[in-house]
């Protein structure tokens, strides 16, 4: 039986189970018009019965689903002649790809022999069998379940009371999710991270000034040893995150200044959605955009004026990356600003200051907090940038300063060590989960301070 | 006498420099604001400028002769082994009869597209019964070709610097001249999967990668966001468990995305033994990642609710639980709904996340169920964007088009629902 049909019918038995639970409810009192008899509403004793009968078997399907694959490669492995057991890991990884792939029916990588073909036949047999006890079992629990809690309906049961309770757990369940993906993301980049500071020690990394992560696939293969010292990432990183700053600082405080306090609401009112227009437009777009327009642009312009400029420069990414974060920058600097007093702005212009002297000398330096909150969210947003520097960033690790070399950043290396076609324990593919950890312990101490900031200094004017 | 100057005097003498300073302030903001719209036209322009072109495709017309001998020379037609590829050429040859010596003809037969093959392929495997007879088809032209038509290659450079011979160039001017060679409506763009060649190459099957994936992510993201915001607004204590929580989804919304690819390559991919390249691992990424935004979203909509509604209900003798799911749920649904959908348009703008899923692979098929191979709209535009023909730079940008299209889409949908249904209170 298909997982699908079998999750309808138990969707199926729930509702049955509904109608069940209700009914015995009321034909226990007496009717329809004996309602009050019972502790909770009829429909209560109706979800009692539908939980109890979906709740168990919907655990013992995701937990099938969790372990049956693992059991189905293990039986199939043990079923194995003698000379593939001692196959090493990847070599038998390998191989039970191929054996499941001959079951599915698609296109195999080695020669089809007679042990493939039969493990595949073992493999569709056991596939088979389980799903048949999975069904069996989960219908099975659905109806024990379904009829324990139907004979346990009774007018004094307090229904509804356990009905809220199981509803205020699937809550608690799903606001835990936050803290659960936040876990996951720590132990996920810190396990490989670590297994990557066993093979290269942490000084290397976060000192050494030299990175060329190509290490040889194959033993016998001619290629350097790789050498992960990632500094020049950092720096090219700094280096794209200065420029989309200098870019979206200025424009974006200006503009937030500009349209909370000059233009006029008919102008606002165009001004503002353009702007965040700016903001829902797809990373991938941007990058498009930096690669094929403004880098080109940038390497012309620099040509006429005598430079030499890299076809991938870093301003190109930089001042593409700058426009992307205009919208961040200037609705923080918005918000920051519009949280002053208007006592304040109003004693200033009474007192003669113009209006922007009222914005520099009074405003600002009493937002500046908030600002300073917003721009720190800025460039944790610019540091994890992905789209933008894959595309428009070059590879090369320069360690340089000049914006119009080639520069390559941390998430552009996250991404091409892991397109690629090592071997998933190598060095060089656990190197970027040792970038993914560098990057989410930067960008979360620059959130949490930032988020900080930006709350305690809205709740000061409050 | 300056020292004896009034304050007045004082103030007066100044005021032309702090007027010019506020003018100079003013005009710094306007042009800040300036800078940012600029900007977007420059870009929508320049995006539409470019892919415009890629909505129309140039097309040859054949008299293609589905000759038996070629076809089926024992009498039996086999579709994997017939010579199709052969009837497209004759069918050039005789269209271009003067084309002699193995290299002219070898030239010639670049003008037209692999998919011509294709095309009557499918023809005869759809009716074996136009064996025999001639048919007369519109097959699409190479890309070279199309480039040439819509004027992106220079036919007056030197002949070894662009991608067309001169003898080429003449021939599709012959070809035009005799009304064989038109553009049309490039409805591959929309039916294809991605292709090694542009003029095949189609959105369909990175369109249908991105709905299972919004699919998967919708029906997760917003039970689970609504359920969370609910319990964080209306149920939670105020302890050290949902002061971690609250710190928690506040900060995953400024983790950058490719941290969640790193958690779904190493959770779902290496742990749990998901299938690769698969919808339903990208759109399980996607959830985490949309998760922050649809809570952050819906608590606010739940916030907006009037305590009066609550106290009603509870004063009327409700529990908390059906004060939430009778009275509060409902009120706060418009919001909540606006939230998703701002949480959607994000999710199908993301691409870096499935790239470390394995969502970049080249898939010419189209995905028919939530773990078959599929790659994004998105990640379809790095891919091409990558690419070096000219023809698939103007493909990106029509690829780009459809995907602010839908962006735009949603987003006016987000708009009008919370135009249309909120309530002042």
């Amino acid at each position: 039986m298909q997982s699908t049909t079998l999750i309808l019918l138990l969707g199926l038995m729930a509702v049955t189970a509904f109608y069940l639970g209700r009914g015995r409810s009321l034909s226990l009192v007496g009717g329809h018009g004996h309602g009050l008899a019972l502790h909770s509403l009829p429909g209560y004793y109706g979800y009692y019965v539908a939980i109890w009968v979906a709740l168990p078997a919907l655990g013992l399907l995701l937990l099938w689903v969790l372990i049956e694959p693992r059991i189905v490669v293990a039986l199939v492995v043990n079923g194995l002649p003698e000379a593939y057991q001692s196959l090493s890991a990847g070599e038998l990884n390998l191989l039970v790809n191929n054996i499941q792939n001959l079951a599915a029916g698609d296109v195999v990588s080695v020669d089809v022999d007679e042990v493939l073909q039969n493990a595949a036949s073992q493999f569709t047999g056991y596939s088979e069998k389980s799903r048949q006890i999975l069904a069996l079992l989960a219908v099975g629990l659905a109806g024990l379940a379904g009829s324990f809690a139907w004979r346990r309906i009774h007018p004094d049961l307090r229904a509804r009371n356990r009905v809220e309770r199981v509803i205020r757990w699937f809550l608690i369940a799903a606001s835990s999710i936050a803290i659960f993906t936040t876990v996951g993301i720590v132990f996920s980049v810190l396990f490989e991270a670590i297994r990557f500071f066993q093979e290269v020690p942490v000084t290397d990394f976060l000192f050494g000034l030299n990175w060329s992560p190509q290490t040889a696939i194959r033993a016998d293969q001619v290629g350097s040893s790789g050498s992960f010292g990632a500094v020049p990432l950092f720096a090219g990183t700094m280096l794209i995150t200065a420029i989309a700053m200098i870019v979206a600082v200025p424009v974006g405080l200006m503009t937030a200044i500009y349209l909370a306090e000059y233009s006029s609401a008919r102008v606002r009112g165009i001004a503002k959605p353009l702007l965040e227009i700016l903001a829902g437009i797809p990373t991938v777009v941007y990058g498009f955009f930096a690669a094929l327009t403004v880098a080109p642009w940038v390497r012309r312009a620099g040509e006429a004026a005598g430079f030499e400029v890299a076809s991938e420069s870093a301003l190109a990414a930089g001042l593409v990356m700058g426009i992307m974060i205009i919208p961040l920058v200037s609705s923080l600097s918005d918000d920051a600003i519009n949280a002053v007093p208007s006592a304040m702005r109003d004693g200033a212009l009474g007192l003669g200051s113009t209006r922007s002297e009222t914005m520099t000398k009074v405003i600002l330096p009493a937002a500046l907090p908030g600002i300073v909150g917003g721009i720190l969210l800025a460039v944790s947003r610019a540091i994890g940038e992905t789209m933008i520097v894959v595309m428009a960033a070059g590879l090369a690790a320069n360690l340089t300063a000049n914006p119009f070399e080639a520069v390559t950043t941390v998430t552009v290396q996250i991404v091409t060590l892991l397109v690629g076609d090592q071997e998933f324990d190598s060095a060089k593919t656990l190197a970027a989960f040792a970038l993914g950890l560098m990057l989410f312990v930067v960008t979360l101490f620059l959130n949490i301070i930032g988020l900080s900031v930006v709350r305690k200094y809205r709740e000061q004017y409050d | 006498m300056s020292t004896d100057r009034t304050t007045r005097q004082k103030v007066e003498a100044g005021l032309p420099r702090r007027r010019r300073k506020e003018f100079t302030f003013k005009m710094l903001g306007m042009l800040a604001t300036a800078a940012g719209i600029l900007f977007l036209g420059v870009f929508f322009a320049s995006l539409i400028g470019e892919g415009a072109s890629a909505f129309k495709q140039t097309y040859l017309q054949l008299d293609i002769e589905l000759s038996e001998d070629v076809l089926a020379p024992g009498g039996e037609l086999d579709l994997a082994y017939a010579d199709f590829d052969g009837l497209v050429r004759a069918a050039l040859r005789r269209e271009l009869p003067d084309v002699s010596g193995r290299q002219e003809r070898r030239e010639l037969y670049r003008i037209v597209s692999i998919g011509a093959s294709y095309q009557v392929r499918d023809l005869v495997a759809g009716n074996p019964d136009l064996l025999g007879t001639t048919q007369t088809l519109w097959v699409p032209a190479s890309s070279n070709v199309d480039m040439l038509i819509k004027g992106n290659i220079d036919a007056n450079v030197e002949e070894a610097l662009r991608p067309l011979s001169d003898k080429q160039i003449a021939w599709v001017e012959a070809l035009r001249e005799a009304g064989r060679l038109e553009t049309r409506f490039n409805t591959a763009l929309f039916t294809n999967g991605d292709s090694r060649e542009p003029e095949l190459a189609g959105i369909r099957g990175a369109v249908m990668g991105s709905l299972y994936m919004l699919l998967v992510t919708m029906m997760l993201s917003f039970p689970i966001g609504v359920a969370a915001a609910i319990y964080l607004e209306e149920f939670a204590p105020r302890n050290r468990w949902s002061d971690l929580i609250e710190v928690n989804i506040n900060n995953l919304a400024a983790v950058p995305s490719i941290v969640f690819g790193l958690l779904g390559l190493a959770v779902f991919i290496n742990w749990a033994a998901l299938p690769r390249s698969a919808p339903l691992v990208g759109g399980l990424v996607l959830t985490l990642l949309t998760l922050p935004v649809i809570i952050i979203a819906s608590r606010a909509a739940i916030k907006a609710v009037p305590p009066s509604i609550r106290e009603a209900a509870l004063g009327l003798g409700a529990s908390q639980t059906q004060v939430v799911f009778h009275h509060v749920l409902p009120l706060a649904m418009p919001g909540m709904l606006t939230g998703a959908i701002i949480g959607m348009s994000r999710a199908l703008g993301e691409s870096a996340p499935l790239l470390m899923i394995g969502m970049v692979a080249f898939i010419v098929d189209v995905p028919g169920s939530l773990t078959d191979p599929a790659t994004a709209l998105p990640v379809q535009i790095y891919l091409w964007a990558d690419s070096p023909e000219r023809a698939f730079a103007e493909r990106t940008s029509a690829a780009i088009i459809v995907l602010l299209g839908f962006l735009l889409v949603m987003n006016l949908t987000a708009v009008i629902l919370r135009k249309r249904m909120e309530r002042k209170w």
